[in-house]
């Protein structure tokens, strides 16, 4: 990777931010803007200040993040699609002292993966189950998704969701808040700095709680799709917080006393 | 009949299922077949009729695989990719015409068996666009009606169910009887296969989907070079034309099976053939399509006895 | 007198996506007029007001920034070390820093 060299020159500079060396250095598929590419970061900044980079399996799912294990550079598994949270309980019961987490899309958590979701919530697997949620399927071309939201176009809604013909956009982190299996869920977002941040303690806080044994983690990032919304990152960002935020309210929704 | 279209084989499957008259369908996104999905959410309609149409776009694999076109799925798809003795009738097109035409080929099928059909396709024929003109839809002659069906029990009948649970072993045989002759009728009557050159073939090569197409090409390359070839190829897997083979099987001097897969429906093959004439297997697998020049090298490797690079020795 | 930072950017790595742009509270970045191999617009830094917050690190999605920023807390000398402390502690300092 090429480095430009700054405007100013770095005399009595310090740095005080870069890249975590626990990304690997594969450039992201991802298309511009999007938020996996910012999660995928702050997740392993986490890992890289906590030190448990040997100590860490990820389980990758089927969607645009299936490439996941290119970027991070811990070991992973794939998953059939919808099963990531049954391969990382697979994972903990075997080798209960490594600190495992599942990365999912809205379809792979909550569409074909719904009943791994909540088995694995109400099993209250010592996991951090990261949850992405942008309302599409962005792998497949921007189908519609359990999470897309009432009379939102997408390429199997062509005319806006109805109640009839597709129910209601379904709030996986509230059900899934319920069951006393799970310690912590909270709901997140990327697209400002603090936001990120706020991403940041969530993260480090799963991590102790897996660390003490507390139950499952559940962090939901609602995020963008610019590609599948057919905006460009900025329009997308802003399309978010103005739409998806009254349904999906950012904050913590359960939290360990 | 409509105009010739030029349209993707995703889209002409689900155009024809419309002018069927599919009345429900059910999918989920995945490529290359997610067109069919979307296709339908935005044209569909609904008409009166109850059939039970799979349609499989092969990609390549095992497991999650490639987004590739691959026939890996061949044995999933004609032995059983399920619990217990039954078959599907499979359809195989090899154009984005077919992939229209069998569709009502296909609801046909499947009302008049009372069976379920699948479309065994790839992820080239699902993605590429071709000329395709629709015609009419007009149901079968003869397509039985449907007293089982759960509709709602008026009071002048018993209730209708529908079950695949039978305790009684004995019961449960009887159900197996009638589905095994059910399927000696179908093999009897639907049985599909197209012949190209093989009237005077010295040399059969037998292939289904878009591997045909390529062997069809290898053969006319072939028979430019002064080597007699002829291509069988199955329309339909199950039932799958054992007679068709055999005969030709008696007549030529070899057999080569050319596939997108690790060697499938060369068994077929092989079992229809019963060892009159020797059977080479030409595959390419993770979604690689062979080429009509390999195809040709192969069979000329078996016309000349000398051993290709891409056999298996099965 | 306002904190200097500035910041690199991986060109390579830089999609054009525009959210560091957004996010600079100082308006100090901006989309080249060049692109890249890969045909994006990268980001640079257009004025010299970088105070390296790392607001535009923080929102990137290809971590394709790297921030600097000068220490000034570097230039500071501890006066006490206090421990040991059971309730509210009162500190006098006796030197030149309390009669300039």
């Amino acid at each position: 990777m090429e480095r430009q060299a700054a405007v100013q020159d770095l005399a009595g500079l310090e740095c005080v931010y870069e890249r975590p060396g626990t990304l690997t250095d594969t450039r992201l598929h991802y298309c511009p803007g999007c938020g996996h590419g910012v999660v995928h970061r702050v997740l392993m900044e986490a890992i890289e200040e906590l030190g448990i980079q040997e100590t860490t399996v990820g389980v990758a799912p089927v969607g645009c993040s299936v490439f996941a294990y290119n970027y991070l550079n811990i070991d992973m598994q794939e998953a059939a699609h919808g099963r990531a949270s049954a391969v990382a309980t697979a994972v903990k019961r075997i080798l209960p002292d490594r600190y495992v987490f599942a990365y999912q899309g809205d379809g792979d958590l909550a569409a074909i993966g719904t009943a791994e979701t909540i088995h694995t919530a109400n099993r209250g697997e010592n996991i951090l189950v990261v949850f992405i949620n942008n309302a599409i399927y962005g792998m497949t071309g921007g189908q519609m998704a359990p999470t897309t939201l009432l009379g939102m176009t997408t390429t199997t809604s062509p005319a806006g969701r109805t109640v009839e013909t597709a129910g209601y956009p379904l709030k996986i982190t509230e059900i899934v808040a319920t069951l006393p299996g799970v310690c912590y869920a909270s709901r997140n977002s990327v697209h400002t700095p603090g936001a990120v941040r706020h991403l940041k303690k969530a993260v480090l806080k799963s991590f102790q709680y897996q660390k003490e044994k507390r139950g499952m983690c559940f962090i939901e990032v609602v995020s963008n799709c610019p590609s599948g919304w057919k905006m460009t990152p900025l329009e997308a960002n802003r399309w978010m917080a103005e739409h998806m935020f009254p349904l999906y309210p950012p904050g913590e929704l359960k939290a360990p006393k | 009949m409509s105009d010739a279209k030029l349209m993707k084989g995703n889209e002409a499957l689900a155009e024809a299922a419309i002018r069927a008259g599919c009345n429900a369908y059910f999918g989920y996104p995945i490529t290359p077949q997610s067109e069919i999905l979307e296709y339908l959410a935005g044209e569909g309609r609904k008409r009166g009729m109850i059939v039970l149409l799979v349609v499989n776009v092969n990609r390549g694999g095992p497991g999650l695989g490639t987004i590739q076109p691959s026939q890996g799925d061949y044995f999933q798809a004609t032995k059983g990719g399920g619990h217990g003795d039954y078959r599907l009738i499979v359809l195989a097109p090899a154009s984005v015409q077919e992939m229209a035409d069998f569709v009502f080929d296909a609801f046909d099928l499947a009302d008049t068996y009372r069976t379920p059909v699948m479309i065994l396709a790839d992820g080239a024929l699902g993605q590429m666009m071709e000329k395709v003109a629709f015609r009419d839809y007009v149901p079968a002659e003869h397509i039985p009606p449907k007293p089982w069906a759960t509709t709602g029990k008026p009071k002048a009948r018993e209730r209708n169910i529908i079950t695949s649970l039978h305790i009684e072993p004995e019961k449960m045989e009887q159900i197996n009887l009638r589905l095994q002759e059910k399927y000696r009728r179908i093999a009897a009557a639907e049985t599909r296969c197209e012949h190209f050159h093989t009237d005077d073939a010295e040399y059969l090569l037998v292939a289904y989907g878009l591997a045909a197409r390529i062997a069809q090409g290898a053969v006319e390359m072939a028979r430019a070079r002064g080597i007699r070839a002829g291509l069988l190829r199955p329309v339909t897997l199950f039932p799958w034309p054992t007679a068709a083979v055999r005969t030709l099987a008696g007549r030529v001097k070899g057999v080569l099976v050319v596939e997108m897969n690790a060697g499938q429906m060369v068994e077929d093959v092989r079992l229809a053939v019963e060892g009159r004439t020797p059977v080479s297997f030409h595959g390419r697998m993770g979604g690689i399509i062979p080429s009509p020049d390999e195809v040709l090298a192969a069979l000329e490797a078996m016309a000349g006895e000398r051993v290709p690079q891409h056999e298996e020795a099965l | 007198m306002p904190i200097k930072g500035t910041v690199a950017f991986a060109v390579e790595t830089c999609k054009g996506c525009e959210l560091c742009i957004d996010a600079c509270p100082q308006e100090s970045l901006a989309l080249s007029q060049e692109i890249n191999l890969q045909g994006y617009h990268y980001a640079v830094l257009v004025k010299d007001n970088c105070t390296g917050c790392v607001n535009c690190a923080l929102v990137c999605p290809d971590a394709v920034i790297t921030v600097y920023r000068e220490n000034r807390k570097k230039d500071r000398v501890p006066v006490a070390t206090i421990s040991n402390v059971r309730g509210n502690v009162t500190v006098t300092l006796d030197d030149e820093r309390k009669n300039p």
